[in-house]
């Protein structure tokens, strides 16, 4: 079995995994309801994305192991996505300073992955370069109309990225799995994506009239190593609570 | 502004197929154009209904009153010969 390829699957679909739960705890409580089917479709394509890349890693697990297995019956170490995406949804500015933060990382990490000398990894990539570029689009654009929009949007927008800010030094961490992955033209070194990230950011922001917050390092510990926030256990456990209550179910 | 403001009402139109006319499909709220057309999208494309989407403004629309139907419509009541049903189609003639 390839380790790394299989921890590196894992965090790809992760992400995906656990930002689109949170995004179906919201189904239903939108502002609007527009914007309720919008973003709930935004879930559902990253809950797809999810399961390819998870599928992929139960077929390098082998052993007749699924993509269900891997969604439903890990323990929490052994997810492997950014902190970020674990953020629980505060407000709709919350939710959508974090989709948006999410979306940057996410367009420049799959634009590259497309080239990915791994052509399942690659394949998947270009379905959801697709998907993720519409995704910034639309988070772009209510991150400028709720900079632009009245006293309060701004307010609680600009409140919403000061907050979340701590968690997007997470997003360009590497280590030994990405780098051999990196070398081999498979995967992509995270720190390689900062530029890019910090650029395309600060161009919203500056269309939004609001202020780049400061990173400051705020862990030593980052859920891509297995390590997560206080908020994750309780995500799992509702997560999971159907396939641990009804192991063998089918739908 | 009031507090529940959704923003302008807008119809949607939805071209099935690259050639055929746009149809009207519904309608949605939104505070812009930019932001109509995305929503318009995420509402009525995501199965795979369309290539193409007008929005228009509902405010823009110039409707018909039904206190005119009467001398709008009623007219046409008596002119079957206005249909063309006495012509023959020529073989291999589609969407009529």
């Amino acid at each position: 079995m390839n380790n790394n390829l299989f921890t590196y699957c894992l965090r790809l679909g992760d992400n995906g995994l656990i930002l689109s739960h949170r995004i179906a705890e919201y189904c239903s409580a939108g502002p609007q309801l527009e914007e309720d089917l919008a973003i709930t479709n935004v879930g559902l394509d990253l809950l797809g994305q999810a399961e390819s890349f998870l599928k992929y890693a139960a077929d390098i697990k082998g052993g007749g192991t699924t993509e269900d297995d891997l969604a439903f019956k890990r323990k929490e170490k052994e997810y492997l996505c950014v902190h970020l995406t674990e953020i629980p949804n505060i407000d709709y500015a919350y939710i959508m300073a974090r989709q948006f933060l999410m979306d940057v990382y996410n367009y420049y990490l799959f634009q590259k992955l497309t080239a990915s000398k791994d052509t399942v990894i690659a394949g998947i990539s270009a379905k959801a370069i697709k998907e993720i570029t519409y995704h910034l689009s639309r988070s772009a654009d209510w991150i400028v109309r709720l900079g632009q929009g009245t006293d309060e949007s701004h307010l609680r927008i600009q409140t919403a990225f000061n907050d979340l800010w701590m968690f997007t030094d997470e997003l360009f961490e590497t280590d030994e799995i990405e780098k051999d992955l990196a070398n081999k033209g498979i995967g992509v070194d995270s720190s390689s994506l900062k530029e890019d990230w910090k650029n395309k950011t600060k161009e919203i922001f500056s269309q939004a009239g609001l202020q780049t917050p400061t990173i400051e390092k705020h862990s030593l510990a980052y859920g891509k190593f297995g390590s997560h926030t206080e908020y994750l256990g309780f995500l799992l456990a509702e997560m999971q609570h159907i396939p641990l209550l009804y192991p063998d179910a089918k739908w | 502004m009031s507090k529940d403001n959704q923003g302008d009402l807008w119809e949607v139109f939805i071209q099935p197929k690259a050639g055929r006319p746009h149809k009207h499909v519904g309608s949605l709220h939104a505070y812009d154009k930019e932001m109509a057309m995305k929503s318009a999208r995420d509402l009525y494309t995501r199965r795979q209904e369309g290539v193409g989407i007008w929005i228009v403004k509902a405010e823009e629309i110039i409707s018909s009153q039904a206190a005119d139907a009467e001398s709008f419509f009623d007219p046409a009541d008596d002119k079957i010969y206005r249909h063309p049903t006495f012509y023959e189609l020529p073989d291999g003639i589609k969407h009529i």
